[in-house]
């Protein structure tokens, strides 16, 4: 064998090896920080941390369940907002519409995805903080039913297109109008993808800090209603995280178990159940 | 059908997340601003709940110039600021704004010097020589001279300032201001200045944290963030000459040297008292203040804040000296007293 | 006065109740409708963002025009105000990110698409999607108590030692600062650039790689000289992509960068970046000139990560295209 020879097997061992390695940095990363997550956090679950609400300033044994019960509530609202305009307009792209305005339509999809989330949240606070003179959990979740529109919507533009054109022949071969058959057979057998796209928006949604800042605020008490301020996993741990307090930091450790577990749960379970989502999700 | 049941189960979900509304007579106020007070007023907002069961206030430190924009935004009931609103700031509120102090505190310098456990005496100049980035090391003849016989090492100081709108930062800035003229033409005094050097954290709570993860720093914090996080603080040298410590005596002194120039609008600042009569005046204190609507269209929220007043006046001043933070004079508690009437 | 369906004359379009009501059961109309509102209100949202966007900036752009990209002045007090720091900070620790993550990011896509076997390959990038869901603050906690002190430590001691002579590495370790938050921000846009890169390799088509193997080429020898090149452009358009996702975040870097508006070459230094300030500063900004600068940064923010998320979109779905034959969504 010549030394060229030698030498061009050799590079190709050495890079292969070096690339085998990047996937594995890669892929270690996220065990790394499950783990350290776990050990970390798993010390300071408690019931305590789960029922009771914050305690003053530098006492010990508050707990966060206005943290955990404000971002389910948040999670809720961000559906109610978003999913009905996404999933509608989703309809609108893949059945109807013509040339223009779906094009139109997805670049802004495409556009508002891309949005980074502190100027999302800077908007909600324009729009529904100020005039209304109260920060509120409407506010934030108004916030985050923005970030889940655009996913959304691109999401059953594309499991409703997949749908076999001999669905909808079918159904109009048996005499039913556009939109019965829209609804009663299209979107049903698309239900699995949509699922899965409205599912992985909202975990990812379930983590955002920046909008809740200035909308959702903060709250160390119960939120009663959609009126009032409340507190949330993001923000709270945010809050402890940057604090000097040694009690603050063992909880901001366990609300980040909670948090980390809560979307990755939904990831793990939405992806092995109902089958991946497209590329679009992860942008 | 499934469909119509997922419907009926969001929908109930809904109406639940809705109904959880306030119980009849229940009162939520939102609050916001300064990190100075947040140990004091987190505890009496919590004994003031336990004593009123149906009063919740909900008070979140973001900094005293957050406090003012949403007092000024109208998206809280009321603020708290260390430092007081200026007559701009006045000017633009829809509703006259009275300040109403609350309790005394101090700015300490707080370090973490590697090797240093002593309490460290710093002079103005030197204070004013680290924040403008003059002064850059610890073994610096500015420092070592105020501190004989103190081994200090020839570590890089680390300046810690407010990253955020800050009381804090106006009463350091403010006593910076006068004892520095350099400062003063470089920085001045506000809420928020152009810091010539450092790192930046995120309230008392970020600083704090920040003195303590970083060997070299030096930061200015509220005199209970140093205690309850066990971190150094030095003593600063005061008009007299006196290298003081802060504490409850020290404050006090502080208040009482400068007693007799309260205002009615109770806008005062008592840093760097004049030698005449602050022999043991700690040079870097403060009040600070809630910052009350004087008029309020909900009539019960105008009640509950009254009475907060009046119980945080009397009542409320025994839990303050647990937190480290002084009294108010007798003098001011009074004239509050008469003040509160002026909420309408 | 009814009308059927399929009447012409005028008195069709009656807007009798009757015929209302027909209308409405054949309600295909009203589908339309209803789901053109929908997405409309997409486009309404939009607009009015960048509209609050632009007024709420008024004060500031007439103040300030076009010297505050050139200003590095941040000054409340006085009421100067200028954007240099924030975007230098946001640049340079974005490229930080994008010096790790691209050449990680890139390797393990090649990985991926050329070596493994399509089960590994698959759950692989299962696990990589998975940390791309992984939440900010998550970062932010990770980077401020584990990042930190071995950068204060360990890490920047021996850049400092080893590299120090070039102008990055120099001045003391805080822990905190430029290079810090880089590499927070590189972990977190990783995956971002793999699973990208990923699909664009997987798109090239078969033929290239074999007919490159039939002339004698090593794996590897095919893989960077003729599969990459090809999915050149589509690896260009993961980076900007993942550079995009880099402007945008907030928590992270803001836990982690020392929020200091100052520019220095160093990377050991604190800086500040738009995102982090916009956090920081926005709810207490008080007087219109205050907010309305940090308004005219979250403006500078959506303009470029528009442009970078519109030439990413562009790049990837032309090479995508043109080695699958199918766009994808």
């Amino acid at each position: 064998m010549s030394a060229r020879m030698i030498w061009r097997k050799s590079l190709n061992l050495f890079m292969l090896s070096l690339t085998a390695l990047c996937a594995l940095l890669t892929v270690s990363a996220l065990f790394f920080i499950l783990g350290y997550l776990m050990y970390n956090g798993g010390k300071d679950l408690s019931w305590n941390f789960f029922t009771h609400l914050p305690a003053p300033v530098g006492e010990e044994g508050g707990g966060m369940a206005n943290a955990i019960v404000g971002t389910l509530k948040l999670m809720l609202l961000a559906a109610v907002i978003g999913v009905p305009i996404g999933l509608l307009g989703g309809v609108y792209l893949a059945e109807f519409g013509g040339k223009t305005m779906p094009f139109l339509i997805r670049y802004t999809a495409d556009l508002l995805n891309g949005v980074p989330s502190i100027v999302i949240g800077i908007f909600a606070y324009a729009l529904v903080v100020m005039p209304m003179h109260h920060f509120s959990t409407l506010a934030g979740g108004f916030a985050l039913g923005i970030m889940v529109i655009p996913t959304v919507l691109r999401n059953t533009e594309s499991f409703l297109r997949d749908v076999p054109r001999a669905l909808r022949e079918g159904s109009f071969a048996l005499g039913t109008n556009k939109w019965r058959m829209i609804a009663t057979v299209v979107l049903p057998a698309a239900s699995r993808g949509i699922l899965t796209g409205v599912l992985l928006a909202l975990a990812r949604v379930a983590g955002e800090t920046a909008p809740l800042i200035f909308t959702a605020f903060g709250n160390r008490y119960w939120s009663p209603g959609w009126m009032q301020p409340t507190s949330s996993l993001p923000v709270i741990i945010y809050t402890y995280a940057t604090g000097p307090y040694e009690d603050w930091h063992r909880q901001a450790w366990a609300a980040g178990l909670v948090l980390l577990g809560l979307v990755l749960l939904t990831n793990i379970l939405v992806r092995t159940f109902l089958g991946g989502g497209t590329s679009y999700e992860r942008s | 059908m499934r469909n119509v049941r997922v419907l009926c189960v969001l929908a109930l979900l809904l109406a639940i997340g809705t109904v959880s509304v306030l119980a009849a007579g229940q009162v939520l106020l939102n609050a916001a601003g300064a990190t100075f007070p947040y140990p004091i007023y987190s505890k009496w907002f919590d004994q003031y709940h336990q004593t009123h069961g149906n009063v919740q206030i909900n008070y979140q430190s973001i900094g005293s110039g957050g406090g003012i924009r949403q007092l000024l935004d109208k998206t809280v009931d009321f603020g708290a600021s260390d430092g007081p609103m200026s007559d701009e700031q006045l000017k633009t509120a829809s509703v006259p704004i009275l300040h109403f102090p609350t309790v005394l505190g101090a700015d300490i310098p707080s370090y973490n010097v590697p090797g240093v456990q002593t309490d460290l005496n710093f002079t103005p100049e030197a204070l004013a020589g680290i924040f403008l980035g003059k002064i850059t090391k610890w073994n610096d003849p500015a420092i070592a001279s105020a501190n004989p016989g103190v081994k200090l090492p020839g570590d890089d100081i680390v300046v810690v300032h407010r990253s955020d709108g800050s009381g804090t930062t106006y009463i350091w800035t403010d006593y910076l201001s006068k004892v520095s003229p350099e400062w003063q033409s470089k920085a001045g005094k506000g809420t928020s200045v152009n810091w010539p050097v450092g790192l930046g954290g995120k309230g008392n709570e970020g600083v704090s944290s920040l003195i303590q993860q970083t060997p070299g720093a030096i930061g200015y914090i509220e005199l209970i963030f140093a205690i309850q996080n066990k971190l150094p603080y030095g003593k600063v040298k005061n008009a007299a000459g006196v290298f003081i410590k802060a504490d409850l005596a020290s404050v006090s002194a502080a208040a009482a040297a400068t007693s007799k120039m309260m205002p009615e609008d109770f806008r005062v600042s008592i840093t760097n008292p004049p030698a005449a009569n602050a022999k043991a005046a700690y040079p870097i204190a403060s009040f600070t203040w809630l910052l009350i609507p004087s008029k309020f269209t909900d009539a019960t929220k105008r009640d509950v804040v009254k009475d907060f007043l009046k119980w945080m006046i009397t009542d409320g001043q025994n839990s303050v000296e647990a937190l480290s933070y002084a009294k108010l004079p007798k003098e001011v508690v009074a004239k509050e007293m008469k003040a509160i009437a002026l909420v309408q | 006065m009814a009308t059927t369906p399929n009447a012409t004359t005028p008195a069709d379009f009656a807007w009798s109740p009757r015929a209302l009501l027909r209308r409405i059961q054949d309600a295909d109309e009203i589908a339309h409708l209803v789901t053109l509102i929908a997405a409309a209100t997409l486009l309404l949202i939009t607009v009015l963002l960048v509209y609050q966007l632009w007024v709420l900036s008024a004060e500031a752009r007439a103040k300030f025009g076009w010297s505050f990209f050139v200003t590095q002045t941040w000054d409340p007090v006085s009421g100067d105000f200028g954007a240099l720091t924030f975007i230098y900070g946001t640049l340079v620790t974005s490229a930080v990110a994008l010096f790790i993550a691209v050449p990680l990011g890139v390797g393990a896509a090649i990985f991926l698409a050329e070596l493994a076997p399509p089960k590994l390959s698959s759950s692989l990038t299962f696990v990589s999607d998975l940390l791309a869901a992984v939440p900010s603050v998550i970062y932010g906690l990770l980077g401020v108590f584990l990042l930190v002190p071995i950068m204060r430590t360990s890490v920047q001691p021996f850049l400092k030692h080893t590299l120090g002579f070039l102008p990055l590495f120099r001045g003391p370790a805080y822990g905190i600062g430029f290079l810090t938050a880089g590499i927070v921000l590189a972990i977190m846009i990783v995956p971002f650039v793999l699973s990208v890169s990923r699909e664009v390799l997987l798109a090239v088509p078969r033929d290239q790689r074999e007919a490159a193997l039939a002339l004698g080429a090593t794996k590897w020898e095919s893989t960077a000289k003729v599969v990459v090149p090809a999915a050149r452009i589509g690896i260009f358009g993961s980076v900007f992509l993942a550079l995009a996702r880099a402007l945008g975040e907030t928590m992270a870097v803001t836990m982690v960068i020392g929020n200091n508006p100052k520019i220095a070459a160093s990377l050991f230094s604190p800086g500040y970046s738009i995102a982090a300030v916009l956090a920081n500063e926005f709810s207490e900004a008080t007087g219109n000139l205050y907010l309305s600068a940090l308004i005219e940064l979250g403006l500078v923010l959506f303009i470029l990560t528009f442009i970078l998320n519109g030439l990413a979109r562009l790049l990837i779905v032309v090479t995508t295209s043109r080695g699958s034959g199918v766009l994808p969504t």
